[in-house]
């Protein structure tokens, strides 16, 4: 197979200057809010920092979400393997449909998905409700790279398996799922930062978890010093996801032929079908119908004050600043993901691996920390429009270097030498050849971080420009005064128009 | 206790490294964004007519109004919800004349953000929703003390000690409670802890103003006191719900017996239902811990660019008009003598709570940590 000859010819060449200089001020910025931290930890000495740290609450905290996170990703694998590879590999019926639908969830933000449930059912309290609302909004981050990289996947295997006797529609399924090893343990890391960062649902559900009692440092301990010192615990958990990821990867080679894939034969499921329309289901409705139903009903029999002119205003604030952070974010993460996927080498690996750290510190401390930042060094821009873009764009920047690299990482490295021989600069390169290649992953990537800002809410609520409003924002104004009916028509018009650049994120293969 | 500004000054050398890289993004971002929000900020043009630096002399002669002369914006960071105070803060402008720009969030957050911006803050006010997130930017001395002829309408016992924050309105925590199947409600929160109540009692754990009174508890009580009663009150099994509004419908609705909660819920049912719709009434507790009076006030940052449009939003909070706000809109208590709460609630004199300085109550950390450990918190 072309895996092993892909391996050895990752070239470990120098860095072109023109991608290197941008990919490393872009990934040492991206890491202010880290150095916030480790300044605010220190605030009271070592010794305060130590004593924070070695206590057994914070060993429980960090089973517990550990104990979340875990469960959260691996329920997110058992069902983003049978379901993408069903849209995209076997003849299931509808499965054009079920591959945008499944998608969608991600549109729906996870302190509303845990409102519906918990106010629906209060023994969902715990645990279990975490570990519900968690999955079923997070899933997606491995259940869309995934339908990415069954469709890109060469079906000789299939044959030969086929051809061995071994092509029972599981063994099919595992099969494929092998070679996709890179793009699962990618999106794996994904969903257990989110799980790691979120804060909605993990205090929705009362479930002690860190992000809780790191909020609860800001809003009831007015104790930043604590608030940091157990964000840096968070950071180092992170940081051994984001190498255990770099391993499982590293192991994988995702690139699989000459790159001419052709359109593979759907796969006949039989009698399996009904298991695998029923999994479908059973998570749409999980997932997408019950919220949506939720939200619906409080509408309905409630009613809401406001009219169809806020709620256009509010949409015109979060497509407006989520697209502009979209566009920049997506500018900022393309040298990094060309670096890492086309010149491979321990200095692109860590470019890639740095921008994980801001994604996963809960929101309020990447809030706090651009408060920071923004009033000691950009006095003019602080709560502007601008300064809130780049704390998206911290925020953000691994959705769309994963976005990029994943695709970049598709293209035969052969294609630069024949234009590399052919008299072409490593830039040329990039622009003639590697970007015309790599739309449709910029174009993903960019979706998936226009979503990801639209649904964000503490970063919006700190920075936010004084007097405009967000549908995150206004969807807050409501929940906090316990007006669901009011909160309704925001959430409905997040879940519509974040499902546009999902559908289009989905729909691009 | 270190000065805030140390740790910004070591700070700023640090980020100076970190600034070219971001400032390269930042022009970047002008360019593309839309920035017609910038005419709303009104921290970027400091009210130059307003020359004083906000702190009002304190030989200043009580009779003085600190809305003489006071013009210009002010921004407002709200911990009160938009839907409660919006309409006060029109009502402000309108009087005075003065512009206010609101940035509305989460009262310990808006704290927070006040803290970690130190002297640069925008803010010229901070309204919180609770006394604890005053006491906590108090303490870091970023606060400037409000004219005596504001602190002078309220009581001392609701305001800062150092007259650098007011009380605006009064919430009182009490049982709602179901007549029909509670004849004689409890008149202390001691009497919930009968087993006959078990699987009766309604609270919301992450509620701020349960976790306040539990504050209370250990602040009146004592610490081994207040673990004692917790873990009481959860041997019976309480009822947890995600909010006041929730167990107030619940008791209403005859789910539970009774539940635990500030008064105005109930009347904010009335108000919006009819009375025929609300048969779930209220027991007040005087002269028990249970029966504690939060605040919900305000603050004049040190270091407002608007010092005088910021003195008067705080005296117009606790003027009469400000103060007949509250009644008619919220049913909170006014805190100004010789104004009458809303019909139906009994005299502020007769409520008689637990005697305790309100920024006692900012140790909630430590009130979390003791409902985790009794199981108060988490299911």
């Amino acid at each position: 197979m072309a895996v092993t000859s892909n391996l050895t010819s990752i070239r470990r060449s120098k860095l072109p200057a023109p991608l290197a200089v941008p990919a490393v001020l872009a990934a040492v910025a991206s890491l202010a809010p880290l150095a916030y931290l480790i300044d605010v930890a220190f605030d009271r000495g070592a010794s305060y920092l130590w004593g924070e740290i070695w206590q057994r609450r914070t060993f429980d905290l960090v089973a517990r979400s550990g104990l979340l996170a875990a469960a959260v990703t691996a329920a997110s694998v058992a069902i983003s393997v049978p379901l993408a590879w069903s849209v995209m590999r076997s003849d299931l019926a509808g499965r054009r449909v079920w591959r945008v639908v499944l998608a969608l969830p991600l549109a729906v933000p996870s302190y509303l998905a845990a409102f519906a449930w918990i106010s629906w059912e209060s023994s969902l309290a715990g645990f279990w409700g975490a570990f519900l609302v968690l999955t079923a909004v997070s899933y997606p981050y491995v259940y869309l790279p995934l339908t990415a990289a069954f469709a890109r996947l060469d079906q000789a295997l299939d044959e030969i398996a086929t051809i061995h006797g071994r092509g029972s529609v599981i063994r099919l399924m595992t099969l494929s799922a092998r070679q996709c090893r890179g793009t699962i343990a990618a999106g794996s890391l994904l969903v257990a930062l989110y799980v790691l960062s979120d804060f909605g649902a993990v205090a929705t559900m009362r479930y002690d978890a860190f992000t809780w009692v790191i909020y609860g440092a800001y809003r009831a301990g007015f104790n930043p010093t604590r608030a940091a010192v157990l964000a840096l615990v968070l950071v180092v958990i992170a940081l051994m996801l984001v190498a255990a990821e770099a391993m499982a990867r590293g192991r994988a080679v995702t690139t699989m032929t000459s790159g001419a894939v052709a359109r593979p034969r759907p796969i006949r499921l039989r009698r399996h079908a009904v298991w695998f329309q029923s999994l479908a289901l059973a998570v749409a409705v999980v997932s997408l119908a019950f919220p949506v139903w939720r939200i619906v009903v409080w509408v309905t029999n409630f009613g809401s004050d406001d009219g169809v002119g806020d709620v256009m205003s509010a949409l015109w604030g979060s497509v407006r600043y989520s697209i502009v952070a979209a566009a920049i974010t997506v500018l900022v993460a393309l040298p990094i993901g060309l670096l890492v996927a086309r010149y491979r080498s321990r200095t692109s690996l860590l470019l890639d691996r740095s921008t994980y750290v801001t994604h996963a510190l809960p929101g309020i401390v990447v809030a706090i920390s651009m408060v920071f930042i923004g009033v000691r060094v950009f006095r003019p821009i602080y709560l502007e429009a601008p300064l809130l873009v780049l704390a998206y764009v911290a925020l953000f920047l691994p959705l769309a270097v994963g976005g990029i690299r994943s695709s970049a990482e598709q293209i035969p490295l052969g294609l630069d030498d024949v234009a590399r021989s052919l008299g072409s600069s490593p830039m040329a390169v990039v622009r003639r050849v590697n970007l015309p290649l790599i739309a449709p992953g910029i174009a993903a990537a960019t979706a998936l971080v226009t979503l990801a800002a639209m649904k964000e809410l503490p970063v919006t609520m700190l920075l936010r420009p004084t007097g405009t409003e967000t549908l995150a924002t206004r969807l807050w104004t409501y929940t906090t005064v316990s007006d669901y009916a009011g909160a309704g028509p925001y959430a409905l018009a997040i879940i519509v128009f974040v499902a546009v650049p999902t559908a289009i994120a989905t729909g691009k293969r | 206790m270190h000065s805030p500004a140390l740790p910004a000054m070591r700070s700023s050398r640090r980020f100076v490294s970190l600034a070219a890289a971001l400032l390269l993004a930042a022009v970047v971002v002008s360019c593309g964004g839309d920035d017609t929000a910038s005419t709303t900020s009104s921290s970027m043009s400091p009210a130059t007519d307003a020359p004083d630096t906000g702190a009002p002399d304190t030989t200043d002669d009580v009779s003085v109004d600190p809305c003489e002369n006071a013009r210009g914006t002010i921004t407002v960071y709200s911990g009160r919800s938009e839907k409660l105070v919006a309409d006060l803060y029109t009502q402000f402008s309108a009087a005075t004349g003065v512009g206010v720009d609101v940035r509305y969030g989460d009262s310990g957050e808006l704290a927070g953000q006040i803290l970690t911006e130190g002297s640069a803050s925008p803010a010229d006010v901070f309204f919180s929703q609770d006394a604890g997130a005053l006491g906590a930017v108090s303490q870091a001395g970023l606060f400037t003390t409000l004219s005596p002829s504001t602190l002078e309408r309220v009581a001392p016992e609701f305001s800062s000690t150092t007259g650098d924050w007011i009380g605006a309105s009064g919430r009182v925590r009490v049982i709602v409670y179901d007549p029909a199947r509670v004849p004689t409600p409890p008149t202390s929160i001691d009497e919930l802890l009968d087993p006959s109540w078990e699987g009766q009692i309604g609270f919301a754990p992450t509620n701020a103003s349960w976790q306040s009174f539990a504050t209370a508890l250990r602040v009146v009580r004592g610490e081994d006191a207040a673990r004692e009663w917790l873990q009481a009150f959860a041997a019976n099994d309480p009822v947890a719900y995600e909010k006041n509004g929730a167990i107030r419908d619940a008791v209403n609705a005859g789910e539970v017996a009774l539940g635990l909660v500030n008064h105005y819920y109930l009347y904010e049912k009335i108000a919006a239902e009819g009375a025929d719709a609300v048969v779930a009434e209220n027991q007040y507790l005087p002269g028990d811990v249970g029966g504690l009076v939060n605040i919900a006030g305000a603050g004049v940052l040190a270091d407002s660019d608007n010092g005088r449009g910021a003195q008067c939003f705080v005296s117009y909070l606790v003027s009469d008009a400000g103060q007949e706000y509250f009644v008619t809109k919220s049913f909170e208590y006014p805190l100004v003598a010789g104004i009458a709460p809303a019909p139906g609630l009994p005299a502020f004199a007769d409520l008689n709570p637990p005697a305790l300085d309100l920024s006692d109550l900012s140790s909630i950390a430590e009130t979390q940590e003791l409902l985790a450990d009794v199981g108060l918190l988490t299911p």
